[in-house]
């Protein structure tokens, strides 16, 4: 499988990471080398075994539905590169 | 008491006990040393101050004859783990300024326990690197040089900064943390112990996410006793990381007898790699020699997809570092960038990721979602987790076989210089290849130094064991440590 430029461009968007017109054919070229290496994996006969979920088997605890934590809005927002009445603020989302 | 900081945990704590030095005293020493260790880059964030209230407390703690093992006892914590109110930016631009609300649970266990923080730790961009050069903060050094050549060489990564600064004697010991070798490999390089413990014996509450499914926190020390130590202060069951094991602690230093007699060693031909260096390999045997000699029976085994670990981590870590790393969006946390007239939120996002993420970080989460994307989910994701499977189950079936640890070298070579190798990726991920296989099947893993090579550069073995049997994997290393005899130290030229 090879990635051409216009793979690497929708690879980079679903990723929300811009990447400039002329940097794409290093990006390209990379993903290959890198996938070239991945494709290895096609020669291992994986017929009939379940892909790991959990690499030590446990289950899951539970707990009771209830509010255990909470009330720290202040704390929340104490790192927001933008907060503003007490909420994130993001530029317009809505046209 | 002269030259206080280049005591290892074990030596201090039985000082202090025995009211031969105080903590305020190991932490002066500490904090002078790391002042004249720029040259390093081991230390990013100092907190002096935090240091010296923390000591003073220990020192009560000490003469009340409330001391747990690590009071007093002054370390370093990578950057990877949030320190509240102290900078925790995981060696990234894009957190840059966050100051954690909060304290990460092991962090805050080793804090509970008395040990005194001196200041947070150099590591490659969140935790992806091997040699530590992937880092905001600039490479982290070596204290080791080969011979009289003044050239830097890598601690390796991505816990460089920890290695640098325990073997170079900046601290008595450091946190790192391993996703595919990052305690291991840098331990090896710098000619110090360090474990990664079974997956789920460390909450991983608070250290910042790489992949989920294999990082462990783990100690970097100067000794296997040392390690035996830091370790059980750091395990917790902890209801905040649903992944962290319900399971006992057991004290890993009452286990370490040296008795390994009768012990089953397997010694794994997959990993004797085509153009390995002559002295891995002599070290290797070496190694065997050691534990034949302390009586253990060594065995030959077969791990037959070793070969495939590797290229089914270069999957799996990026696909769940794409989904791990989506959480920096320039809302919550850390940088935004200056945005241009008319710019949305899209924009917004792929502007604010592109300044704030390097090269290698990019590189993976943009891999990771691709081999997550829809119709390559199957052919790469779901082929990794099948081979995985089939890893996991090569060890389980040498276990089943009655074998106890499993011996191989830590790296394929001694440090390399900075800047040698970091052209290539797929040749920087090599530096992992007989370490991964321990992440990708949670097993807890061990590096300890036994050589050195021609250039006087140290070497380390790795003892893998089984799942929750650190205790004895501990009691290995102390046997292989007691017989490799290692106790060279980097020459001081910084």
């Amino acid at each position: 499988m090879s990635i051409d430029q216009s793979t690497a461009a929708r690879v980079a968007k679903l990723a929300r990471i811009k990447v400039e017109e002329d940097q794409l054919p290093a990006l390209a070229s990379e993903f290959n080398t890198i996938l070239g290496f991945i494709e290895q994996l096609s020669e291992v006969d994986v017929e009939g075994v379940e892909p790991m979920t959990s690499v030590t088997p446990q289950r899951l605890k539970r707990r009771v539905d209830e509010v255990t934590d909470g009330g720290q809005q202040d704390k929340v927002l104490a790192n927001a590169p933008d907060a503003r009445e007490g909420f994130f603020a993001v530029p317009k989302v809505v046209e | 008491m002269a030259e206080l900081n280049k005591l290892g945990l074990a030596e201090a704590r039985d000082a202090l006990r025995a009211g031969d030095v105080t903590s305020v005293e190991l932490t002066e020493a500490c904090l002078t040393e790391i002042e004249g260790a720029g040259a390093l880059n081991a230390f990013v964030h100092n907190t002096p101050e935090i240091a010296r209230d923390q000591a003073k407390a220990a020192d009560v703690r000490i003469k009340a004859g409330d001391a747990p093992d690590m009071c007093g006892l002054p370390i370093g914590i990578k950057d990877l783990f949030c320190t509240k109110g102290v900078p925790s930016q995981a060696g990234s631009r894009i957190l840059e300024g966050f100051l954690p609300e909060y304290e990460s649970t092991v962090s805050g266990n080793l804090l509970d326990a008395g040990a005194v923080m001196l200041g947070k730790l150099n590591m490659d961009e969140f935790a992806m690197g091997s040699s530590n050069e992937t880092s905001v903060y600039g490479n982290a050094v070596n204290p080791w040089r080969r011979g009289n050549d003044e050239a830097a060489l890598t601690p390796g990564g991505s816990s460089g900064g920890s290695a640098s600064a325990v073997a170079a004697d900046l601290c008595l010991a450091a946190t790192g943390t391993d996703t595919g070798g990052s305690i291991r490999q840098p331990a090896a390089f710098t000619g110090i112990t360090g474990i990664k413990p079974t997956y789920g014996r460390c909450s991983r509450w608070g250290v910042v996410a790489f992949a989920s499914s294999l990082d462990q926190a783990g100690p970097m020390t100067k000794s296997v006793r040392d390690a035996a130590i830091m370790l059980e202060a750091m395990c917790s069951h902890d209801p905040k990381d649903s992944t962290s094991a319900d399971l006992p602690v057991p004290n890993f230093e009452a286990m370490l007898t040296g008795d390994i007699k009768g012990k089953k060693i397997g010694i794994p031909a997959e990993y004797r790699m085509d153009g390995m260096p002559e002295e891995i390999e002599t070290l290797w045997t070496q190694g065997r020699e050691m534990l034949a000699d302390a009586g253990a029976e060594i065995i030959d085994i077969s791990l037959p997809h070793t070969k495939y670990a590797l290229p089914a981590y270069y999957v799996i870590a990026p696909a769940e570092a794409s989904s791990n790393l989506a959480r920096y969006d320039g809302v919550r946390y850390g940088h935004r960038a200056k945005l241009d007239q008319g710019d949305g939120i899209t924009e917004m996002y792929e502007k604010t990721r592109a300044e704030g993420f390097g090269d290698e970080v990019k590189r993976r989460v943009m891999i990771g979602t691709y081999v997550l994307s829809a119709g390559f989910y199957d052919a790469y994701y779901n082929r990794a987790r099948k081979v995985r499977t089939l890893i996991k189950k090569d060890f389980e079936d040498v276990f089943a076989q009655g074998i106890d640890a499993i011996l191989t070298p830590a790296t394929p070579s001694a440090a390399f210089g900075l800047g040698e190798a970091s052209d290539d990726p797929v040749q920087m991920y090599l530096n992992d290849v007989f370490t991964v296989t321990v992440n990708m099947a949670g097993l807890p893993g061990i590096a300890v130094p036994a050589g050195t090579d021609a250039q006087g550069l140290p070497l380390g073995l790795q003892l893998i064991g089984r799942p929750w049997e650190e205790g004895d994997l501990l009691n290995t290393a102390y046997a292989l440590e007691a017989r490799a005899g290692f106790v060279a130290k980097p020459q001081k030229w910084w």
